[in-house]
């Protein structure tokens, strides 16, 4: 066993590993490489459609440009900035977790969960206005406002990429959201704290994700 | 490598084959082996036991059951497609139907067969053995591999059964977004088990990192391990790429969003890089397993150390990489500029050389060997020339004017079937008979196994090859009706198919009968130095008794010694000294 | 040597300029596959007698090989590999470079036909006629998804994709008749997709060429293949029937009642369409001419609106012949002759 630090309270316990992991140390490597490989698999699944957003950018570059106008900035920025807090949030409850404060970690993170959640309502506003103008993906494309070639694809593209990142949203959320009621219940400790991890990576990747999405999107 | 003299290590224990002091545990016994008492397969009987597994051992044999289901199921539609073809006109069946039928065995033999095949049942089942661990890391995402593997395939049937896609495994828009026929729940279907992929792979790779026994560095893993590996980083990296765009064809044959679309701008050639981009490196994930299959068969059955570990090694890295920036050689002839041609043109061809360096490998291992023939050789004989000619000819196809005139005809199906059925299928039937006595603890009989392994290699010869002549002579692919000069090289592979599919059914028979009749194994009916077969057959649900430590590499047929020491009697504990977090300790 | 190998290889005729490179080449990789596929197979079976297991636990040599032989394992096939691959690379480029003096022919490919237009002459449908000698220039787009024009005989493949136009060309060497396939994956009559082209003497080009701009040619693009001939006195039902097969109506439409592409003609004339206007007009030789000559004017409800107009492909001659034919088919009269049988093996491919 490792020598304790000294520390206020008694440090707790180690846990005891999976009976295939040879110490609770190997389990904790091998949980953050899955979580690490998966986060992987979610780049290349965003990937894709960064490419066929590259293609037509490359192809209709007016277009693109143009169409970006009808996305309403104001609203890109609030959402960028109310992600970026939630990882805030996030990565402050891995800290507090560490340091022992399993349940204030908890509020952090339904702190996240509920930042999480005004995204989705902001851009839920951002979709109706879309409906609304008729900006929608191909055969529902009604925008008189911009009718040059590869118009609608610019919008094809926007709904379905903000689309997979909210649908990656709303799962980060429930990952957040199990993982908060377990450290609302005081689970998690100094060495117990891998979920908490595990959850705010995946939190991070989902706003990493925004952050290149805003840009393309709204700024160019 | 740790000194062996100390005698208080290294002795296999009790449970497996009859107390023999310190002979090697493949001397000449004299009475039969004897059955275990207690193993995975009599470790609960209950379906419950079963269906919510977490042993990979069983979780293996649901993915066999499941993969050769799904194997039987294309191989029906490739007869049916073949026996359609024995004449120019309409057959037994009408047009419509034969363009589901050819896309049904596509989609069903790569994404439910050919993929899942070799890691999902040989890799689950011996990757912890062979790193000396009691499971993979993630034991009950690999339970939800397999449920994800039922409901994607569950999902493709009834579109299958409902109307069932047309438009051939790899649904080239625009005509994918337009067909009449049924194909989103196929599409769906195929994205469902592509995170069963997924999933396994990110499971393969952690364990290899996190899961290998005290003495198994790198250079000692086993071979297949090796492979696994490579796959599994193909597997993460490729399948999401596939499983996006099939949601884009979904979504566009379902809501016409027109990302591919001419008319509202979009190009279809994209779809075909997006494609291409996995199913390229897709067919490495089928291949490298079967070539670590092989380098296990062979080493074994030659009785000798590998011929060129590293090379081996590192080429299966090599194809994972090189690999991935292959895949324009699909396009030369779709429009793509003539430097992408040239490009990938001579990607590919470095691809190939990793092949042939493993077929040389594979081939010097036999030199000054002791081998024995046994079925499992056979295959491996059938697997070495097949992949010769189907390597090169992959290679002839990847030459850019040659392609220009072969691209779509019968002389890629052969050029692709040659490789995943003359090579891959092979190294399963050699795995499948290598690692039977095994799996099951039972032997299947020697003589219907070659007599079966002769009808299948014949077979696929007389189905094949005259299908490299019939693209030579310009036979298009996918064709319903065929002009009348085409027909005796029809009729000659179709013939073959028959024999194949004997074959095939032989191998069910006699191997389904040796689960029940066959003789008991023991933990070595081969004499193999390799890791698995210092278990029992078959083996403990735990698979070592006690604690493991790994001696030396897999391959070492020129000592006498055991490459693996195991410690009885003391549970597996997490606070073993030097040993903490190891697997470097030797 | 070139003649007796093509022949073992099942290889079509050479009549174009880059058939020869291309089969030479094809050898050269072919012969070396199956002499190293021989070697290894041999050298395999000599070890597997030569190293048979003597004794049970028999110990054998780790035998590794050296830097040399690593070395060889990895430039000997990359030489090879890579020599094929710029020999492939330098023939490709050529393929892709159409000298500037080459004509130019537009190819339109549609389900499930090929549709090919001189640019100052006429259009014609399956038939491809090129002067032997000089260089051609296909440019080829797609109407609907895409498709492949595919001569064996050239040796030349090139998708057809919608939205873009793509390029080939060649220069025919020998006049004859050559099979055109479509090699890309198009739907339900993929395989009956299928075309020829005729390369002819450059005289004889120059003299049909003209011809063709001058008015309805008698015995047009799609002129008689063997068997196909029909008689000059058979029964206009007859001209009419042959008339169908050749300008591709058939792979359209059925003529025994089946569905398809287009509206059966069983039991056409005389039937009231309903078109997707609501309007119901009845099926007489008026609106079935319109139909031929202006096919979008009225579209049958159901249908989809894809027929290509034939105005100025058929003559006026073949019109009334293909109208006597639709009016021949009646389901109280059927027997024997257009009995369906699946998609038919359309003309003017030698079948």
């Amino acid at each position: 066993m490792q020598p304790e630090a000294p520390a206020v309270a008694a440090a707790p316990p180690i846990p005891a590993p999976a009976h295939h992991f040879r110490s609770w140390a190997v389990q904790q490597h091998a949980e953050r490489m899955g979580m690490w490989l998966f986060l992987a698999t979610e780049i290349l699944l965003f990937a894709g459609l960064f490419v066929a957003y590259a293609t037509y950018r490359f192809l209709f570059p007016q277009t693109f440009h143009a169409a970006s106008k009808y996305l309403n900035v104001t609203l890109g920025t609030v959402n960028t900035l109310v992600l970026i807090t939630s990882s805030l949030t996030v990565a402050l409850a891995v800290h507090f977790v560490v340091s022992n404060r399993s349940r204030f970690a908890g509020l952090l993170l339904l702190a996240s969960v509920a930042l999480g959640a005004t995204f989705l309502v902001i851009k839920g506003f951002e979709y109706a206005h879309k409906f609304q103008e008729g900006a929608l993906p191909g055969h529902y494309y009604r925008l008189e406002g911009l009718t040059l070639p590869g118009s609608s694809l610019f919008f094809t593209l926007y709904f379905f990429v903000t689309g997979l990142h909210g649908l990656h949203v709303i799962i980060g959320m429930s990952v957040l959201t199990w993982v908060a009621a377990r450290a609302l219940r005081g689970e998690f400790n100094a060495r117990h704290y891998i979920p908490v991890e595990l959850g705010g990576l995946y939190w991070h990747l989902v706003d990493l994700v925004w952050i290149f999405l805003y840009p393309l999107l709204y700024l160019i | 490598m740790s000194p062996q003299s100390d005698s208080s290590a290294a002795q296999i224990t009790a449970e497996t084959a009859p107390a023999e002091p310190s002979a090697p545990p493949e001397a000449a016994r004299p009475e039969e082996p004897r059955f275990p008492a207690r193993h995975y397969l009599n470790d609960g009987h209950t379906i419950r036991s079963w269906l919510l597994t977490v042993d990979h051992k069983r979780i293996a044999i649901l993915y066999l059951v499941l993969v050769l289901t799904a194997f039987l199921l294309g191989g029906i539609f490739a007869m049916v497609v073949r026996l359609e073809l024995l004449t120019p006109g309409p057959t037994i069946i009408d047009a419509l139907t034969y363009n589901r039928a050819f896309t049904l065995h596509g989609v069903i033999m790569i994404f439910l067969f050919m993929i899942p095949a070799i890691p999902a049942v040989f890799g689950n089942f011996f990757l912890p053995i062979m790193l000396g661990a009691k499971d993979v890391a993630f034991p009950r995402l690999n339970l939800l591999s397999v449920y994800l593997y039922v409901a994607g395939a569950a999902l493709a049937l009834w579109g299958m059964i409902h109307g069932g896609a047309d438009t051939g495994w790899t649904f080239y828009t625009p005509y994918s977004t337009i067909t009449p026929t049924n194909v989103v729940p196929i599409l769906l279907g195929a994205f469902i088990v592509g995170f069963s992929s997924i999933l396994t792979g990110i499971n393969f790779i952690t364990s290899i990192h996190t899961l290998r026994a005290p003495g198994l560095t790198w250079m000692r893993l086993p071979l297949f391990i090796w492979s696994l590996y490579a796959t599994a980083v193909i597997q993460i990296l490729a399948t999401p790429v596939l499983g996006l765009l099939l949601l884009l064809v979904a979504a566009e044959h379902f809501f016409g969003f027109g990302l591919f679309d001419p008319a509202r701008g979009g190009d279809p050639i994209l779809y075909q890089h997006l494609f291409w981009f996995y199913s390229h490196p897709a067919v490495y994930i089928m291949v490298l397993p079967a070539m670590g299959v092989i380098s296990e068969v062979v080493t074994t059955f030659a009785r000798k150390h590998i011929f060129g570990y590293r090379m081996i090694a590192y080429s299966s890295l090599g194809i994972a990489f090189v690999g991935f920036f292959t895949w324009g050689h699909h396009l030369f002839v779709s429009g793509e500029s003539a430097f992408d041609a040239g490009a990938f043109g001579i990607l590919s061809m470095f691809v190939g050389v990793f092949t042939a360096i493993k077929t040389f490998n594979w081939v010097g291992t036999l030199y000054r060997g002791a081998i024995t023939f046994k079925t499992p050789f056979a295959y491996l004989c059938g697997f070495l020339y097949f992949i010769v000619f189907g390597g090169m000819t992959g290679v002839a196809v990847a030459t850019v004017s040659l392609d220009v005139h072969w691209h779509d005809s019968y002389f890629v199906v052969a050029h692709f079937h040659f490789i995943m059925v003359g090579a891959v299928v092979m190294a399963f039937l050699a795995a499948l008979h290598y690692w039977f006595p095994k799996m099951f603890g039972k032997r299947y009989p020697e003589g219907w196994g070659l007599v079966a392994a002769s009808l299948i290699i014949l077979g696929f010869n007389a189905t094949f090859i005259p299908q490299f002549l019939l693209g030579n002579a310009g036979m298009p692919r996918r064709y319903y009706n065929y002009q009348p000069q085409f027909q005796a090289l029809h009729v000659a592979s179709t013939t073959g198919a028959s024999l194949l599919a004997f074959g095939f059914l032989l191998i069910a028979i006699y191997l389904l009968l040796s689960l029940k009749y066959g003789k008991p194994a023991g933990p070595n009916p081969w004499g193999s130095r390799a890791f698995e077969w210092t278990t029992q057959s078959p083996p403990l649900t735990e698979n070592y008794p006690g604690a493991v430590t790994v001696l030396s590499g897999p391959y070492a047929y020129h000592v006498a010694q055991s490459p693996i020491a195991l410690t009885t009697n003391r549970p597996t504990d997490g606070g073993g000294g030097t040993r903490e977090g190891g697997g470097h300790a030797a | 040597m070139n003649e007796l190998m093509r022949r073992m290889l099942f290889l079509p005729e050479q009549a174009s300029n880059f058939s020869t490179d291309v089969d030479h080449l094809h050898y050269f990789v072919i012969l070396t596959t199956l002499v190293m596929s021989f070697l290894v197979g041999v050298t395999a079976l000599y070890f597997f007698w030569r190293y048979r297991q003597r004794s049970r636990d028999q110990l054998t040599p780790d035998v590794q090989p050296g830097p040399g032989m690593e070395v060889m394992f990895v430039v000997l096939p990359l030489v090879f590999f890579v020599g094929w691959g710029i020999a492939g690379f330098r023939d490709y480029v050529r393929m892709q470079t159409p000298p500037k003096d080459a004509m130019d022919v537009y190819v339109m490919a549609k389900q499930w036909m090929w549709k090919f237009s001189y640019p100052e002459g006429p259009s014609s449908l399956s038939v491809l006629r090129v002067p032997t000698g000089r260089p051609v220039r296909l440019l080829l787009t797609s109407r609907d998804v895409i498709h492949s024009f595919f001569v064996p005989a050239f040796r030349l493949k090139r998708d057809a994709v919608p939205g873009r136009y793509t390029q080939m060309w060649f220069v025919p060497t020998k006049p004859g008749r050559y099979p055109i396939f479509c090699a890309e994956y198009c739907g339900l009559s993929h395989s009956n997709m299928t075309g020829e082209v005729v390369a002819m003497d450059p005289a004889e080009f120059d003299a049909w060429l003209a011809d063709q701009r001058t008015g309805f040619p008698q015995a047009q693009d799609s002129a008689a293949s063997p068997g196909e001939e029909v008689a000059a006195d058979a029964s206009l039902v007859e001209q009419g029937r042959a008339a169908a097969v050749r300008n591709g109506c058939l792979k359209c439409h059925s003529v025994d009642g089946s569905p398809h592409i287009g509206p059966t003609w069983l039991d056409l004339y005389g039937r009231t369409e309903t078109m997707t206007t609501g309007e119901k007009i009845l099926a007489e030789e008026a609106y079935l001419t319109q139909s031929m000559m202006d096919p979008l004017a009225y579209v049958v409800a159901g249908f989809q609106p894809v027929m290509p107009s034939f105005m100025g492909l058929i003559s006026p001659a073949e019109t009334a012949a293909l109208l006597e034919y639709i009016k021949s088919l009646r389901s109280d009269r059927r027997g024997g002759e257009d009995r369906f049988r699946g998609p038919l093996n359309e003309p003017a491919v030698g079948q």
